[in-house]
């Protein structure tokens, strides 16, 4: 059997592996995004999370998606990536 | 990139062919008294007495875009101005400027086929010399490797076996559309890839698409990553819904697709693959697989693929893009994010007024009964339900008109709590009128074999009252 050649179907975007970023030291006096995506009762786990945060020195922002059936729009992005050290996004189903 | 061609006259031959063989002496007659090269596709020492060029590789013929034997060109500062083919004698005389020529022969003899078109061979030498238009980056399996076995492996697939898409099928694709191979289609969701029409024939290749499948495939894409359909978010939710291809126009027969029998099932080329290479595009171009962003809970089988065609030719109602504002002789493909089809079952209404009845009853429980406004739906209707209509002269209006009459309820009938179930409209609607569907949420397709007295629904994802999903359609264009 010789090698066949084709041609690559995909997006050709295998990025190169992400880093995480170190974690941080500590959230004391950390400015943290909660993003609620709209999902029923997603806010119930941010409040709890904003309650145990804050008592460990965080401090807390709350922001919020029109819908959870598309993407969080730009501007959206550009004012947590403006206002916050961390994020913090919840899911809930 | 055209081969030079020497000045003169420029002969095609092959001993293959009777009737080069019957030119030959002609040929070799020429030699000496004009200005004449001779390309010998399969034989070099063809023709007898004639200094032939050797083009058994077919470069030259590929180029010269040559498809029959003997084709005799005239040339001038490197420029064909004049040619023929095959054997007339009239023509031989004019072009050469030579007579009388061929003494002795018939006056006309017709030619063969070029080597160089032969089916299997043609695509080779497109791949071989045109495969420098073609952008992608070239994958070789082992050699060892099992070619439909190392698709899998490389995630290409969506769980059927795909067709390797070799440079020779890209290319045969590529004929399908007149459009350039660079051209960018689409950003394509998730990853909002910028996908070329290259991109998208190497995924009908996988899909097993023909090649004048590939501008209904095309097209789709454009309508799936508008904003308006949102691609990224049908992908991305826990919902059953996919991408559902309705086409329309001429080019459904042109391209044999199914609008009869089994219409929403399996086993028509076109139907299953056309659906099926868009959503590859999404997997392998944008990134959108299961499990990563595809969330879907549940899924359905319609997100392998969902395409069909409505039956025109002898539908009661206009068909769905003339109502949509198109001509009957354009051909588009809707995009309509949805699944199904969900059963509507009534073989004893003989009157419109007792069906339209049937079908309101099932798409009241779509797809919860005290929902209401957040989900579209389309009615396919088949023949024998279809009929009942047209004898009482129901057009689509009035059956819409119908059914939001009877789908139209105060709130507090669907609100949550109601028939003990605690999914509902919320309370602040309870003394509003509600109609079950948005105004443009229902439609009505004619699809389906000739017997049975059945209809099906296909309903939405959440439409665009939701944050979801809008129909979108597009002309096609080859």
């Amino acid at each position: 059997m010789s090698s066949l050649e084709v041609l690559d179907p995909t997006g050709e975007r295998q990025p190169a592996d992400r880093q995480r970023l170190p974690r941080p030291a500590t959230i004391e006096g950390r400015r943290v995004a909660l993003l609620d995506i709209s999902k029923a009762r997603g806010n119930v786990f941010l409040d709890r999370l904003e309650q145990l945060l804050t008592e460990r020195g965080a401090r807390i922002e709350r922001f919020r998606k029109p819908t959870f059936a598309r993407p969080a729009p730009r501007a959206l992005l550009e004012e947590i990536t403006a206002r916050s050290d961390l994020v913090v996004e919840a899911l809930a189903d | 990139m055209a081969a030079e061609l020497p000045d003169g006259l420029v002969a095609f031959v092959k001993r293959d062919c009777p009737t080069c063989v019957m030119v030959a002496p002609v040929l070799a007659a020429l030699q000496g008294t004009v200005p004449l090269t001779v390309f010998t596709q399969d034989d070099p020492s063809f023709p007898p007495g004639v200094d032939a060029i050797d083009d058994t590789e077919l470069e030259v013929s590929y180029r010269q875009g040559i498809e029959i034997v003997p084709t005799l060109l005239k040339v001038e500062n490197g420029e064909v101005v004049d040619q023929l083919q095959g054997w007339l004698r009239g023509q031989w005389e004019n072009l050469t400027g030579v007579a009388p020529l061929g003494v002795g022969l018939p006056e006309h003899r017709a030619g063969c086929g070029s080597r160089s078109i032969e089916p299997g061979l043609a695509e080779r030498l497109a791949a071989r010399y045109d495969g420098g238009r073609l952008a992608s980056r070239r994958v070789t399996f082992g050699a060892e490797e099992d070619e439909f076995e190392a698709a899998y492996a490389r995630g290409w697939s969506d769980g059927l076996p795909v067709v390797p898409p070799t440079p020779e099928r890209v290319l045969r694709m590529l004929a399908g559309t007149s459009r350039a191979p660079s051209e960018v289609v689409a950003l394509v969701p998730p990853d909002l890839v910028p996908c070329t029409v290259e991109k998208v024939a190497a995924n009908a290749v996988l899909a097993g698409c023909r090649p004048e499948y590939l501008p209904v495939v095309l097209t789709a894409l454009e309508g799936a990553c508008t904003d308006e359909f949102n691609m990224h978010g049908l992908l991305a939710t826990t919902y059953f819904s996919g991408p559902v291809l309705i086409v329309n126009g001429p080019i459904a027969r042109e391209i044999g697709m199914n609008s009869g029998v089994n219409v929403l099932g399996q086993g028509n080329r076109a139907n299953s693959t056309i659906g099926r290479a868009l959503q590859l595009v999404v997997r392998n171009v944008g990134g959108g697989r299961p499990d990563g962003v595809d969330r879907a809970t549940l899924g359905s089988p319609g997100k392998l693929g969902f395409c069909f065609a409505e039956r025109e030719v002898d539908s009661p109602w206009e068909p769905l893009h003339v109502e949509l504002g198109y001509r009957a002789e354009q051909s588009t493909v809707t995009l309509f994010a949805g699944q199904g089809p969900a059963p509507i079952v009534d073989q004893l209404s003989r009157t419109p007024e007792s069906l339209i009845r049937s079908f309101a009853a099932c798409l009241d429980a779509t797809p919860h009964p005290n929902l209401a406004l957040g989900f579209d739906a389309i009615v396919v209707v088949p023949p024998d339900h279809a009929r009942i209509f047209r004898d009482a002269g129901w057009s689509k209006a009035r059956m819409r008109e119908e059914l939001n009459r009877l789908l139209t309820r105060r709130g507090r009938e669907r609100a949550r709590g109601r028939g003990d179930m605690d999914e509902g409209l919320p309370d602040s609607l309870a003394e509003a009128d509600i109609p079950k569907f948005r105004e443009g949420g229902l439609y009505f397709v004619h699809a389906g074999g000739n017997a049975g007295m059945f209809s099906g629904i296909l309903s939405s994802w959440v439409n665009p009252n939701g944050g979801g999903s809008n129909p979108v359609t597009v002309e096609i264009r080859k």
